[in-house]
């Protein structure tokens, strides 16, 4: 399984790491799923990260975004396929906090880590579950030229 | 009264693999439960064993959080969407 995405979306998502350092950025994914689990990104929504009380080591998306994300992603015939964030001055691994608050099983999280500024690497883990015995996966990302 | 509620691609497996379910009910917490009647694999993803909303779990009618709403007795009208989204956070 992986996750495809053009480079235009995956060079996107890396500079908004960037554009919000020394902060964590966030944001959704949005395409569609195939048979085998994998996942297909057509669009990607940044969003705010509404942790504004730690946000060089947190991020949170507000739940009323993801609302309106998922009603318009649906009305297109599209689903949100995974979430994206950044990991300031730290590796693009996901972190205990990040699957204690993952819980969109099936689903991928895709982290860029930032070193002074500029993105470094970006990984992909899709969320396994149940809730109660979730675990990340490494993802391979495929990214396609457009 | 027919109302529509739209289901996150993870909860999914658990309703009959649909992303939209037409359930009936006066007010929000009636339509959960008629969309848990309709669909019992659903509760334990949706509600804690104290029959709460479990706490990354967020209900939407419309743009509004039925928490800072009248919670279950919220009540709902045809033209309404109840959205599930859990939520999304973390951090290194």
């Amino acid at each position: 399984m992986a996750l495809t995405i053009p480079d235009t979306l995956y060079h996107q998502l890396r500079r908004h790491g960037e554009a919000t350092y020394p902060h964590e950025c966030c944001g959704v994914l949005v395409g569609e799923f195939d048979e085998t689990g994998g996942k297909a990104v057509e669009t990607i929504i940044p969003c705010g990260n509404t942790r504004t009380d730690s946000p060089a080591n947190r991020y949170h998306i507000d739940p009323v975004e993801l609302v309106r994300i998922q009603r318009e992603a649906m009305l297109d015939g599209d689903d949100i396929v995974g979430f994206y964030h950044s990991h300031p001055n730290h590796p693009a691994q996901w972190s205990t906090t990040d699957l204690a608050e993952a819980h969109w099983i099936s689903c991928s999280y895709v982290i860029t880590s930032i070193e002074d500024g500029r993105a470094v690497l970006t990984n992909s883990f899709q969320l396994l579950g149940p809730e109660e015995a979730k675990r990340f996966e490494d993802e391979h990302i495929e990214v396609i030229e457009q | 009264m027919s109302i529509k509620v739209l289901i996150p691609t993870p909860l999914r497996p658990y309703a009959g693999k649909q992303s939209t379910i037409e359930v009936s009910g006066q007010t929000v917490g009636e339509a959960l439960s008629d969309l848990v009647a309709k669909h019992p694999d659903l509760r334990k993803h949706l509600f804690s064993e104290d029959g709460k909303l479990r706490s990354f779990v967020n209900v939407y009618l419309n743009d509004e959080d039925i928490r800072y709403l009248t919670k279950d007795a919220t009540p709902v009208k045809e033209t309404d969407t109840i959205t599930i989204v859990p939520s999304v956070a973390g951090g290194r």
